[in-house]
């Protein structure tokens, strides 16, 4: 009998992040339009192997996947001991301009889910004409912070077992109760102190409000898909920010959480598909 | 039944949940979980439940305090409950709930803190 494989390659890139020396993991699967994926805090690209796999969307687009630094198979850089771990809007945005460049990958499509999604919208701010599209999931110009990341990384606590309580929460009871736990098991996984750094973007530092307003859909389209269930990212953060972007293309999406490429795979393809359909059949604006 | 009457039944309900009194076996704490103005004290050991007393104790210590209006705790029971009353933290960030004290024990056991919590959904509804 054949080896049950699936279609997405892992592969290993040396490059460099705002001058530092990086060894980035990243997955990659399909022919087309170059997709670059960006999981949400504390995890990693695992979180988007439906997509990999899935023939509908990798017939027509490259799709890769990549471990942000500190994440998944990315190791963090040399000397990382000696530092705390914090992600700001800079760092992260360096680190997505990096890898596809160091691909290059000619104007890809990027789709990011929360403080992915959060810098979606930082690219479209200042870095539009770089993307053929963007989509940001679970995304909005600011949210109320509802607990204290103290929590997440201290001795007396098992980090990776309470940023998974935590974000459990975050997910739709409808969600598969498999696919509810694999997306758990990601975040017992990090690095100690990894998810709380994530956060130091989210909370601090990537306060967009306000330079959304100068989003401009004709250089670079958007689109925004927000899970009703998701109550970090709620519903209203995203119309809100919609409200301020002219031609921004916004939907909630039923019986999902903050989560839902890994928590739903089958229910967010449902809404994905006619964005990236709509992407394809449409030419990059002023190609 | 009230909400507080349906968190009564909690002894029964952790009882025949097997599982979740195996996540809990490293927990002992004494705590006090509020349903509306009934406030009940939690004594657990190795995660099972070794009382539930209900109604107001005077200078009952307790290692923390999770309270919730009735409303929360009802449409936080529903089967498969509305966004944003789905989740013990949504119901603190939407202002109907409240953990309060040393939230140590909770932190370091909040999987099994918010399972045990939604053990009365497990009840039928009665709306």
């Amino acid at each position: 009998m054949a080896p049950a494989l699936e279609p997405m390659t892992g592969r290993y890139l040396r490059m460099e992040i705002e001058g530092i020396a990086h060894r980035v993991y990243f997955e990659e699967a399909g022919q087309g339009i170059p997709l670059v994926c960006l999981h949400t805090a504390g995890a990693d690209n695992r979180q988007y192997r439906h997509l990999l796999a899935d023939p509908e969307i990798t017939r027509r687009f490259r799709v890769l996947a990549f471990d942000m630094p500190w994440h998944g198979k990315s190791t963090p850089p040399d000397g990382w001991q000696e530092g705390e771990y914090r992600l700001t809007t800079a760092s992260y945005t360096a680190a997505i301009r990096a890898f596809c460049q160091a691909l290059e990958l000619e104007r890809p499509v990027v789709m990011g889910c929360s403080i992915g999604g959060r810098i979606v919208l930082n690219l479209a701010i200042a870095h539009a004409a770089e993307f053929r599209a963007l989509i940001a999931l679970e995304a909005a110009d600011f949210q109320q912070p509802w607990y204290d990341t103290a929590w997440l990384h201290r001795p007396d606590v098992h980090g990776g077992e309470v940023s998974a309580a935590l974000i459990s929460g975050l997910i739709a009871p409808h969600s598969p109760p498999a696919s509810r736990h694999e997306t758990l098991w990601m975040y017992m996984q990090g690095g100690p102190g990894v998810f709380k750094g994530d956060l130091y973007f989210y909370r601090v530092d990537g306060d967009l409000r306000e330079k959304v307003k100068t989003i401009d859909t004709k250089v670079c389209p958007l689109y925004l898909l927000t899970g009703e269930y998701d109550f970090s990212c709620t519903a209203e953060d995203t119309l809100r920010t919609a409200r301020q972007i002219p031609g921004v293309e916004v939907q909630i999406m039923k019986q999902v959480g903050h989560f839902p490429m890994s928590e739903n795979p089958a229910k967010f393809r449902e809404y994905i598909l006619p964005v990236l359909a709509k992407i394809s059949s449409s030419r990059p604006p002023h190609a | 039944m009230t909400p507080a009457e349906r968190f009564a039944r909690l002894p029964g309900l952790l009882a025949a949940d097997t599982d979740l009194r195996r996540r809990g076996r490293w927990l002992d704490v004494d705590c006090r979980i509020d349903i509306g103005a009934e406030p009940f004290h939690l004594v657990l050991r190795q995660g099972a439940l070794a009382a539930l007393e209900r109604g107001p104790r005077l200078m009952r210590a307790t290692a923390f305090s999770i309270r919730g209006t009735d409303e929360a705790w009802r449409r936080h029971w529903h089967k498969v409950p509305e966004p944003g009353w789905h989740d013990l933290f949504a119901l603190a960030k939407r202002g109907v709930a409240s953990m309060e004290g040393d939230l140590r024990p909770l932190l370091q056991n909040l999987q099994y803190f918010k399972d045990l919590l939604a053990l009365p959904r497990r009840l039928a509804e009665e709306d």
